[in-house]
């Protein structure tokens, strides 16, 4: 009777609690995805609308396309996204091939400096000239005002690179050794035996690098001049921190006032649907990126 | 003639041991050319752009000017580093990085936490993934959107300004308000980070053994009892952790965040060492000063890792080295 009525007991207070938890988390959800929904569902609304709308947006109201068509006469939108895939591209690439070539050789035993060299990279982690001495550096090797600004003086991650080493020491040294027998090089090795041995810590360090490369726009802002060269980033942060809608508005014979708003809705939505598109089929190779890095860093 | 013998051998061993370390670079180069060839690119990398901009520093000592380079500029001891402090803006910016980075480590840092614990509650499969997938979207948007939304938001026309003026909000500009510009700095940083943060505590607690909770059961513990008891003492490795990453990058608080958010309005409370470094240095070109406040900068945030690390280790045993 008794260790009934507790199980009865335990068992009422288990569901309220499951109710409650499954409310809040919602309720979170929600915090989360409105004010994204806001902006998607503004920049589909009718500009004149959304000028008047008092609150968080829940539906489209009014439906144009006006704003859209304005973002995409935007020549520099379009130069921003050719300038960021390839600094993405062209960038990543060679954060990989470095990292890859840094964490194999670091991760060799038996090689007299490597000690040394490896509490020569850590130390970095932990010290850095910072901001200005780092702008002056890069200023005298004669890089800055190029595309390269933003690729060679980010081309190691320091992080990425003990991440590579710690799962390249893993793979057992009797593969490379019997290679090593039947004539390979180590630059072989590297890339025909480590490399796909290693291929789960290679994606993810890869999706890691691709997306600082998308995601940077400070250093583009302190070493570019010409307009033709800015990533995209930068594009929006002109568009959208510093409320320079010109371009687009240029000759569109509508009201610009009234449309210079849902741009901006709508230049968020161009900038982010395509990262936001693919982030579901990742999600899973970045979830195990934050994992290798909190174990091993 | 017995000691001189002794004598004698030391040094020979000694002769030999030099030589056998000259011997051992020959030898271990001969051996492994190959890597030390491929590892070039790296070591040029690290050597122009990590090692030189420490180098770069001692402009901190001079009075760094372009046109005498870096070489020919005077040395000017500490003048800078004296300037800095007795610099109206000092106090400032000190107390302003302090400030919003315990603003960030109380409000920001336990978030990850209470969610990882109500996600790993949850009985439904579907619904939990579907609470990860959306609370993880903000960490994929970028620093210049996240900040852009935030300033269409809460424009004096924005939807959340609009939204508060139902409760008798003025119809301002929310961000050129010194009072509002830490909430929505501290707001939007936990709509941000709260998903992904939790990813690590989730995976700490899925690895929690789960006879542990069967026993406590059995012993009549409840729900809130397993939670100190077991998920809390379980958790406080990886919390610690986290803690002192959080610690060593106070000093760096999110500078492109507050770059991208803040005004002149709003420096009184918003403006930072790092984003003054970049006001100073590469708006107004005060380069060995900038430098100097940059290398301040540097090593308090390097002891701050270290006394974190070394307290972590006395306290709870784990620890980053």
């Amino acid at each position: 009777m008794v260790g009934e009525s507790v199980k009865m007991k335990t068992s009422c207070s288990e569901r309220i609690f499951n109710v409650c938890n499954i409310i809040i988390l919602t309720a979170l959800s929600l915090v989360i995805l409105v004010p994204l929904l806001n902006i998607v569902f503004a920049s589909f609304s009718d500009p004149v609308v959304v000028m008047k709308y008092q609150g968080l947006m829940l539906r489209p109201h009014g439906f144009t396309l006006s704003s859209y068509r304005a973002v995409l006469r935007d020549p520099n939108i379009f130069s921003g996204y050719r300038n960021t895939i390839f600094i993405v591209i062209a960038g990543t690439s060679l954060n990989l091939l470095l990292t890859l070539i840094g964490a194999y050789v670091l991760s060799r035993k038996n090689v007299l400096w490597n000690p040394f060299l490896m509490m020569m990279i850590v130390f970095t982690m932990y010290f850095q000239g910072g901001m200005i001495p780092f702008y002056l550096t890069v200023r005298a090797t004669g890089l800055d005002g190029t595309i390269w600004s933003l690729i060679l003086p980010v081309a190691v991650n320091t992080f990425n690179l003990i991440v590579m080493r710690t799962a390249m020491a893993s793979v057992p040294d009797s593969l490379c050794e019997s290679a090593m027998i039947d004539g390979a090089s180590h630059t072989r090795i590297l890339f025909n035996i480590m490399a796909p041995l290693c291929q789960s810590t290679v994606a993810v360090i890869v999706l890691f690098y691709a997306v600082t490369h998308w995601n940077s726009w400070f250093n583009a802002m302190i070493f570019l001049r010409d307009k033709k060269l800015y990533p995209l980033q930068l594009i929006l942060r002109e568009i959208l921190i510093q409320d320079d809608t010109t371009m687009m508005t240029a000759g569109s014979g509508e009201d610009l006032g009234m449309i210079s708003g849902t741009i901006k809705y709508a230049t968020i939505v161009v900038a982010t649907a395509p990262i936001l598109c693919i982030y579901p089929f990742l999600q899973r190779y970045f979830v195990k990126g934050v994992m290798i890095g909190a174990v091993k860093g | 003639m017995n000691c001189r013998c002794i004598i004698l051998r030391q040094f020979k061993e000694l002769m030999l041991l030099q030589e056998s370390f000259w011997q051992k670079v020959k030898k271990d180069f001969r051996i492994n050319r190959e890597l030390y060839l491929l590892f070039i690119p790296v070591l040029l990398f690290y050597i122009i752009f990590q090692y030189g901009p420490m180098f770069g520093l001692s402009i901190a000592f001079k009075n760094y000017t372009p046109a005498r380079g870096f070489f020919r500029s005077p040395w000017v001891g500490l003048k800078h580093f004296k300037n800095f402090f007795s610099d109206y803006y000092f106090a400032r910016v000190l107390t302003n990085t302090v400030r919003i980075s315990i603003l960030t480590l109380i409000f920001t840092f336990p978030m990850p936490i209470i969610l990882a614990l109500l996600i790993s509650e949850l009985k439904g499969k579907r619904f939990s993934r579907s609470v990860q997938t959306i609370t993880y979207l903000p960490h994929f948007i970028s620093v210049v959107v996240v900040c852009g939304i935030i300033v269409q938001l809460t424009s004096s026309s924005g939807a959340i300004t609009k939204f508060l003026g139902h409760f008798g909000f003025p119809q301002a500009t929310m961000l050129n308000n010194p009072h509002l510009f830490l909430p929505i700095y501290i707001i939007s940083g936990i709509w941000q980070t709260i998903g992904w943060n939790s990813i690590i505590y989730l995976s700490a607690l899925t690895s929690i053994d789960g006879e542990l909770y069967e026993a406590a059961t059995i012993d009549g513990a409840g729900r809130f009892r397993q939670l100190v008891s077991i998920t809390l003492p379980c958790l406080s490795g990886t919390i610690v952790i986290m803690l002192i990453l959080a610690v060593g990058k106070m000093f760096n608080v999110g500078y492109e965040k507050i770059l991208l958010l803040y005004n002149p309005l709003t420096y009184e409370v918003s403006e930072v060492i790092s984003t003054y470094v970049y006001r100073k240095g590469l708006l107004e070109f005060n380069w060995s000063y900038s430098a100097a406040v940059g290398l301040f900068n540097s090593v308090v945030s390097f002891a701050l890792v270290y006394l974190t690390n070394k307290l972590s280790k006395k306290l709870s045993g784990s620890s980053l080295w």
